[in-house]
């Protein structure tokens, strides 16, 4: 036919978990934020600034698993067996961190902090065994017999560990962006204060995983270091360096939704570094996309669907977010 | 039997999934049940479907959260515990997830935030859509994943290439045989579980004197439903049954505790027993001659296979089965009874007032979701020893997992899904007993100008007095 499907489903599964990470990355980082906030009418208000959406944000991770198992069945099955540990304790955070946002608010008055403490506990869990299985992957699995070889708990390694703090960092910054964006009065310049320190915190990591990559690993010291590639991928860090210089300098003026933005552009450049480390392979160090294809009759069929229906999503996405525009100034409105 | 690490993770699966669809049959209940409440509330400008609606919502957004957290790691176990299974089905199971995804939870988790929290910012015909899509999503929902368990059940439309089901017709895969009925008796069965909720609710408050219109809408509404829904179930199930006997003759004679066909005679209908696996017959069998033939051969002495004709390997465990399918259908002849008696009660306009038929509706209440999820238990264990039926046994789809990783995750799923899902059922509760409030309509109702949507940095409780109560309310 000549269509590339893999090709094709390789991306938009991509896009998913770019939206995934963009959208709950930022309500995750509420929650990574709230245990610095101790008003409970600040607390109200962080909350009600994601309420209406969460869970649409959150769809982007079963439309990333539902799309791998799709189009990539083996890849599926090998990288959520090898990382079951990791990716539960991810599930258990995101049970607590969903369920706070109703449970909060119904609670007796002396019993709320135990669903503020599962708020922030929640989110914290689920973020770091988000970055900790992120940086599992980068580093490779074995397969033999298309099934996984390795052992239950070689998902720890020190770079793991980085990685998973690394995005604690990553969307904390988000969330206090966002709430910058999405807040005003004494909370909004509370988040001001903070977004800076995190701004050098974030940038730390990505020098510090630029250069602990490619040292451990020399595929992707190759990948990025060898001559051709290293014209086309260098803007990728001067990019980031643009960015987050134009994010510093936006948070000393009045800033609204433009530090945001760049906080978006930071994750989007530092996501692409990623995807240029690994690509082609979907499981790491040698399984390509076209290896793990699953059946193209299952990949066609879906292709359909999906190019159909994602724009309509957005569509509406946007919509709804555009019904709870502007800032959030009371917890009365919602609750 | 042995705790080794095929059971555990089968464990899990049933525990997890458990909890999961106990919330989605509320959520697809209530949903539609909503999108009643607004439509007449549009249509009369009736007070208490106003009120109603703010009632049931508030329940259906604590139910809706449990719901979206637990099936979120249904969708991840497939690949954690179910690798080589993934590995083979994905190609087949994958896009009916992934349309899943695309047409049902994005809707649903895209207009629940206006359904929600939306009220004041759009108008009430948006509002009204945005229920409807909620709704439309849920069942949706229902049938995407349904057409993959039935799928599982009764394969169709597949060949196998290179160890992969891969798809060869998509019509075939998605109809398969059982998908019609299965699709069909879990939709009413949602409908059932809610409505005897919502029946139950009202008699809770009737019995404790809270007399309202509002209250006796409820009720009156919950018993309709069950009146017309709850025969008709019996109906399905018994072409669901005719169904299985086609596709599944082993799960059909566990179901019956059927052991061995007698020359020339009548398979008799065992209505209670203990079937023994492992000496092959009933025990204490308490049998009507030749009504089981009647029943599923419609023929006086029609015979169907029993369980000695499949190798012992390949036959589900009768004992359990056996009796989550008749605790299943007793209940659901005691919704018959229960309907029928609330419709004499009502034709004698004693609906309301009769003590008796107010207590039974009250305990009636949990018997929806005992008779669903004994219902998924027949299917399911009755479906063993096969993850994909005759296909792929359950064995072989397992991943590779040792039996600590196993006992660690589902210690942790049981511990943490009752700590959680048990405080959202007492919040649901304390929810159920606070009642309808009884308040003034917001502006933007049938009548009024149509409310802007704007910013809520506009204050919206000063917009006028009526705002601040309803929004209170909200929670
Ligand atoms: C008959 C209906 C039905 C059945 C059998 C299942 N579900 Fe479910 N599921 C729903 C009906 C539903 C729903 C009504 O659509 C839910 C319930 C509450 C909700 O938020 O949506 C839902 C939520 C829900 C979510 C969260 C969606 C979101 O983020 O909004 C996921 C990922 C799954 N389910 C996945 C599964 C998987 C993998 C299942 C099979 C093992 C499964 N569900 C069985
Ligand atoms: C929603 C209500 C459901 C309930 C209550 C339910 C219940 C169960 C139970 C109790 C088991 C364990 C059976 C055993 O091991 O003896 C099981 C197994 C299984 N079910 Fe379901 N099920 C439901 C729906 C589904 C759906 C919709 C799917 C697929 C899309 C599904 C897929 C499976 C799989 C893959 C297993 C394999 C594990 C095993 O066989 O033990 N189930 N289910
Ligand atoms: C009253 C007579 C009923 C009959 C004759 C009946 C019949 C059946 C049969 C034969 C099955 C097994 C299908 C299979 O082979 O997999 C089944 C499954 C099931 N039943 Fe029933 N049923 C009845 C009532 C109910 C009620 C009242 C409910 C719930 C409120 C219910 C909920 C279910 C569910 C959730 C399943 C599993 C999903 C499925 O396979 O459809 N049933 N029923």
């Amino acid at each position: 036919m000549g269509v590339d499907l893999a090709l094709i489903w390789a991306i938009i599964i991509l896009f998913g978990i770019l939206m995934y990470v963009i959208m709950d990355g930022f309500d995750l980082g509420i929650g990574l934020l709230f245990s610095l906030v101790t008003d409970k009418e600040d607390r109200d208000i962080m909350m009600n600034t994601v309420a209406p959406v969460w869970d649409g944000n959150e769809t982007w991770l079963v439309l990333g698993g539902a799309g791998l198992l799709a189009a990539f069945p083996l890849a599926y099955s090998v990288v959520l067996s090898a990382f079951m540990l990791p990716l539960i304790f991810m599930l258990l955070g995101l049970i607590f961190r969903g369920v706070a946002f109703e449970f909060r608010f119904k609670a007796q008055d002396h019993r709320r902090h135990w669903w503020d403490k599962a708020f922030i506990g929640g989110s914290v869990i689920a973020t770091f065994f988000q970055g900790v299985t992120l940086g599992a992957y980068m580093h490779g699995l074995p397969v033999v017999n298309r099934s996984y070889a390795g052992g239950a708990l070689d998902w720890i390694t020190p770079f793991s560990i980085f990685t998973g703090l690394g995005l604690l960092v990553a969307y904390a910054l988000l969330g206090c962006t966002w709430l910058i964006f999405k807040t005003e009065g004494a909370l909004h310049d509370r988040m001001r204060q903070l977004a800076r320190p995190l701004v050098f915190a974030l940038l730390g990591v990505i020098v510090l995983l630029s250069i602990w990559t490619p040292l451990t690993h020399s595929a992707i010291a190759e990948r990025w270091f060898s001559v051709p590639n290293i014209f086309f991928f260098a803007p990728v860090p001067i990019l980031v360096v643009v960015a987050a210089w134009c994010l510093l300098r936006s948070l000393n003026r009045d800033p609204h939704a433009g530090p945001f933005l760049l906080t978006l552009a930071l994750l989007f450049l530092g996501y692409s570094g990623l995807g240029i480390s690994v690509w082609p392979n979907i499981i790491p160090p040698d399984i390509t996309i076209w290896d793990a294809s699953g059946p193209a009759e299952s990949q066609g069929f879906t292709l359909v669907g999906a190019l159909l229906i994602i724009p309509l999503i957005l569509m509406y996405t946007a919509w709804s977010y555009y019904v709870f525009r502007g800032k959030v100034v009371s917890s009365e409105g919602y609750h | 039997m042995e705790l080794d690490a095929l059971m555990l993770a089968r464990v899990q699966f049933g525990f997890t999934i458990a909890f999961h669809i106990i919330f989605p049959s509320i959520t697809i209940g209530l949903a539609s049940y909503l999108m009643v409440l607004e439509a007449y509330w549009l249509k009369t400008g009736k007070r208490h479907y106003y009120d109603l609606y703010h009632y049931w919502i508030k329940i259906f957004a604590v139910n809706f959260a449990m719901g979206v957290v637990s099936g979120l790691v249904m969708a991840y176990q497939f690949g954690t515990n179910w690798s080589y299974f993934s590995d083979f089905a994905g190609g087949i199971t994958g896009p009916l997830l992934a349309y899943e995804v695309l047409t049902a939870f994005f809707l649903e988790a895209g207009f629940l935030g206006v359904m929600l929290f939306g009220w004041s910012r759009v108008g009430p015909g948006l509002h009204f859509f945005s229920t409807i899509m909620v709704a439309l999503g849920t069942l949706l929902s229902a049938t995407w994943i349904l057409a993959s368990n039935s799928w599982m059940q009764t394969p169709a439309g597949y060949e196998i290439v290179n160890n992969q089901a891969v798809p060869v017709d998509w019509i075939a895969v998605i109809f398969n045989p059982s998908f019609p009925y299965r699709l069909v008796h879990m939709g009413l069965a949602a409908f059932l579980v809610t409505a005897l909720i919502v029946g139950a609710s009202a008699a809770w408050h009737l019995l404790h004197k809270n007399d309202t219109p509002a209250i006796r809408k409820m009720l009156s509404m919950a018993m309709w439903m069950l009146l017309v829904t709850a025969p008709i179930q019996a109906v399905v199930g018994d072409f669901h049954g005719l169904n299985t006997l086609k596709h599944q003759p082993a799960k059909l004679a566990a179901i019956e505790g059927h052991w061995e066909n007698k020359p020339g005679e009548g398979v008799p209908l065992t209505l209670f027993g203990w079937p023994d696996m492992q000496e092959e017959k009933n025990h204490f069998a308490l049998e009507v001659p030749r009504l089981g033939s009647l029943i599923l051969t419609h023929s006086w002495d029609g015979q169907f296979a029993g369980l000695k004709s499949f190798a012992p390997e390949d036959r589900p465990n009768a004992t359990v089965v056996f009796w989550t399918f008749r605790i299943m259908v007793g209940l659901g002849f005691l919704m018959i009874g229960l309907a029928l008696w609330a419709a004499w009660a009502r034709w004698r306009g004693r609906l309301f007032e009769s003590r008796p038929l107010l207590r039974c509706i009250l305990y009636m209440g949990p018997s929806g979701l005992v008779a669903m999820l004994a219902g998924w238990m027949t299917t399911e264990i009755g479906r063993q020893p096969w993850i994909v039926y005759n296909v792929m046994r359950t064995a072989d789809g397992v991943s590779d997992h040792g039996a600590y990783e196993l006992g660690l995750t589902l210690a942790l799923f049981v511990i943490i899904y009752f700590i959680v899902f048990g405080a959202g059922t007492v919040y649901i509760l304390r929810l159920i007993r606070k009642g309808p409030a009884t308040q003034d309509p917001v502006p933007g109702g049938p009548g009024e100008t149509r409310t802007p949507a704007r910013p809520f940095s506009a204050a919206p409780q000063q917009r006028d007095g009526h705002e601040e109560p309803l929004n209170r309310d909200k929670r």
